[in-house]
């Protein structure tokens, strides 16, 4: 938040404190050439001399070579804060005003920009790639808000860290544009701030003009089926959070002892587990996967995955770049069924080709006899099979099969649906990964969310009965898409958040206190909020932790390390 | 003195901090460079890109780019370039264009041609089409920026970037659910 900048006779400054009753500025001769009264020296009312009445009043504060013009600077109590605002003369040092706040007990200084245009105060809850896109489209479109950025855990960048797959690095490129983002003047990043239990958003609201949430979905659909809880089944968020550092999966240690694990659900995530489970230990060893899954992979008896969907071949939910990655996985072979694609070559010559290319794919590694010497790993796709129950090893204290109903279809299409034929068959295995999605959760009672779609009700991005809040990404639109996707949702909302504060749907005219309000408060929760230069440290340490072990970083698992780091 | 010292930093740094998208082309080449480390199955096929010191000395090419807003920008590129570079190196402002800086991993670098433009640049690979196949507005003489590279043949043509969706409710993206 304190941050170096020139500043212009238009800037204005922020000087706050702890004590909201009392302003700390007074005013100065200029032309003097005497130290400041005040450095140094505690502030008490009468070093102040009000100009004119209450909310209005000068200041000049005098550095060590130049004088500072802080003039008209507005009082607003806000909280547990004193906010004033005031343009500095050129040549103002924001390194010298923190040094002086400090030692007249102010808070901190904020540097805010020019007083002629408006300073909106935004916040959004989450810094996955939707917080930072609408961030960034925010910061693009209008030259005064200032954004802040709060995310739950120390590091940033949701999914893009977490779960895009290890052995896809250049989908995490957008980190390059996130960082850009977060590096400007007016984007503030607070990290290890949990909205709903550290700060309400009750009190973002009265901080912000704007609160907009974008963070996530952090819980998964459930199968709703018995057996579910046995040791064994895993959801692929947490599989995929085991095998990328998220700090709350560090010890899911998944049973990889079996040669057969069965993966439930046909879309990218699946194929992203299969893919791991499977690739030489060659590859996986030179990306950014966490040393501790990569050991247990390393031990890992799976030779066998199979890829479970209700539907069948034209209904898959993934995309073909990760079919062909999984077809031409070394040391792999596909099984796929002939069967499975009969008749299908006349079915797919109408629909779209998006479509109609994955399924001609699909048919060709069918039919395909495998070149050579048969591969010692093997994966398929099992369509036309809903899991009805996980079935339990003898001592059942853990999953050792799984019951599949037998399905066909009604209607074609997308929107075919799966009917039960009354036939089951019974797959023996020994790990279960159900990727049937993610799914969002309520964070704060302040927040309408409906429960059965799982997201936060909404019309274009702006929350239904909240006037000041906002939605992007998968919490708004639910947990399918890619970050394309979510770019251009993150776009939508920023849009409406800019068209309310043009049309003063938003009033933006009352200044907010934004970060500055929150701090004494986490201060008194006992949070210690992470800024990005606290990130960068996390980011330089992993990096050269990875090099040191030819990976492209090596990450921190453990929050309490990441706080270590940061605060170095 | 250590003030001093202090302001010079601050005046060192406040462009690049002030100007972030002002990196340098060197720069957000290199991000964009694909890594070394990971054994990747769809790169090394850019045949046609030319030695950017030799491209230098080219004659410069003029495209036209209309953006989502129908707002027209005309930019000079030089042979060799990709269009991804193009708009990168002379900061056109599209947004979120060239997420993945250039490694075919998204279709925000999605740009439509001319059909007689389209017609004339090299053929599509699959992995360009599988991401192709995921792009917004997709029409029949729809391609990846960071696929295309510019030729003498290319002087004065038009690219749109296309339409972004605003309803989201659209049918069409439900069906490609992670």
């Amino acid at each position: 938040m304190l941050m170096r900048a020139g500043f212009t006779d238009e800037d204005r400054v922020i000087v706050h404190s702890p004590e909201s009753k009392h302003p700390l500025i007074g005013e100065y001769e200029k032309g003097a050439r005497k130290r400041a009264p005040g450095l140094g020296v505690p502030w008490t009312r009468q070093n102040f001399h009000f100009i004119q009445t209450s909310r209005v009043f000068r200041l000049v504060v005098c550095s060590f070579r130049r004088y500072l013009l802080l003039t008209e600077a507005t009082l607003c109590h806000n909280m547990s804060t004193c906010i004033l605002r005031a343009p500095v003369s050129k040549g103002f040092s924001l390194q010298f005003a923190t040094t002086f706040a400090k030692k007249t007990s102010c808070y901190g200084v904020q540097r805010l920009g020019s007083t002629a245009a408006p300073q909106p105060q935004v916040c959004i809850v989450g810094g996955g790639p939707a917080g930072f896109y609408t961030a960034q489209h925010l910061l693009r479109s209008h030259k005064g808000v200032q954004v802040d950025v709060f995310e739950k855990l120390p590091v940033p960048f949701g999914l893009v860290r977490f779960g895009v797959a290890p052995d896809h690095p250049e989908v995490k490129n957008v980190i390059n544009t996130f960082t850009q983002t977060a590096r400007q003047d007016r984007c503030g990043f607070y990290g290890n701030v949990t909205v709903g239990s550290d700060v309400t958003v009750e009190e973002l609201k009265q901080a912000y003009h704007a609160v907009i949430l974008s963070y996530g979905a952090e819980g998964s659909r459930s199968l709703g089926i018995p057996g579910e809880e046995l040791s064994g089944v895993h959801s692929a968020k947490d599989f995929v959070g085991w095998y990328n550092g998220v700090p709350g999966n560090k010890d899911l240690k998944p049973d990889l002892s079996a040669e057969t694990a069965v993966i439930l659900g046909q879309g990218n995530v699946a194929l992203d587990v299969a893919r791991i489970l499977l690739s030489p230990l060659e590859l996986l060893k030179k990306t950014d996967i966490t040393a501790g899954s990569l050991e247990a992979i390393a031990d890992s008896r799976v030779r066998r995955v199979l890829i479970v969907g209700r539907r069948g071949p034209l209904q898959v939910a993934c995309t073909i770049k990760e079919l062909r990655e999984m077809i031409n996985l070394p040391g792999t072979q596909p099984a796929l069924d002939p069967r499975d694609f009969q008749g299908l070559r006349e079915a797919v010559q109408d629909v779209p080709r998006p479509r109609k290319r994955l399924t001609e794919l699909l048919m060709k590694a069918a039919l395909e006899k495998a070149a050579g010497k048969e591969a010692e790993r093997e994966w398929s796709l099992r369509f036309l099979r809903s899991p009805t129950h996980i079935l339990p090893s003898p001592d059942r204290s853990r999953a050792a099969g799984i019951r599949l109903a037998v399905t066909r279809l009604e209607g074609s299409g997308e929107h075919a649906r799966a009917v039960l034929t009354g036939e089951v068959e019974e797959v023996e295995c020994g790990l279960i990964v159900s990727s049937i999605g993610y799914q969002s959760l309520p964070i704060d009672p302040a927040v309408p969310f409906d429960l059965r779609q799982a997201i936060i009700p909404n019309r274009m991005g702006r929350v239904q009965q909240a006037p000041g809040l906002y939605c992007s990404g998968w919490v708004k639109r639910g947990p399918a898409g890619v970050i394309a996707t979510t770019m251009n949702d993150s776009f939508d909302t920023a849009r409406s958040v800019l068209e309310d504060m043009e049309s003063g749907q938003l009033d933006t005219s009352t200044p907010r206190a934004g970060a500055c309000a929150l701090h004494t408060l986490l201060k008194q929760r006992g949070v210690t909020p992470v800024s990005f230069a606290g990130w960068e440290k996390i980011d330089a340490v992993e990096t050269a932790r990875g090099r040191e072990v030819g990976k492209p970083r090596e990450k921190l698992v453990d929050v309490r390390d990441m706080l270590k780091v940061a605060s170095l | 003195m250590a003030r001093c010292v202090v302001r010079l930093q601050s005046l060192l740094c406040e462009p690049v901090l002030q100007q972030p998208y002002l990196l340098g082309s060197a720069v957000t080449r290199h991000l964009r460079r694909p890594l070394p480390w990971v054994a990747s199955q769809h790169r090394d096929f850019h045949t046609t890109r030319g030695d950017f010191k030799e491209a230098a000395e080219n004659s410069k090419i003029t495209i036209h780019f209309i953006n989502q807003d129908g707002e027209r920008t005309t930019t000079t590129a030089t042979e060799g370039e990709s269009l991804l570079d193009v708009v990168v190196n002379k900061n056109l402002d599209f947004s979120g264009f060239g997420a993945c800086e250039g490694t075919l991993a998204c279709s925000t670098c999605h740009l439509i041609f001319d059909k007689n433009v389209f017609n004339k640049l090299e053929p599509l690979v699959d992995e360009e089409l599988d991401m192709l196949d995921l792009a917004y507005g997709l029409t029949d003489t729809s391609r990846l920026g960071c696929q295309v590279f510019v030729q003498k043949g290319m002087d004065g043509m038009t690219v749109q970037v296309p339409q972004k969706v605003n309803d989201i409710r659209k049918a069409a993206e439900s069906s490609w659910k992670q």
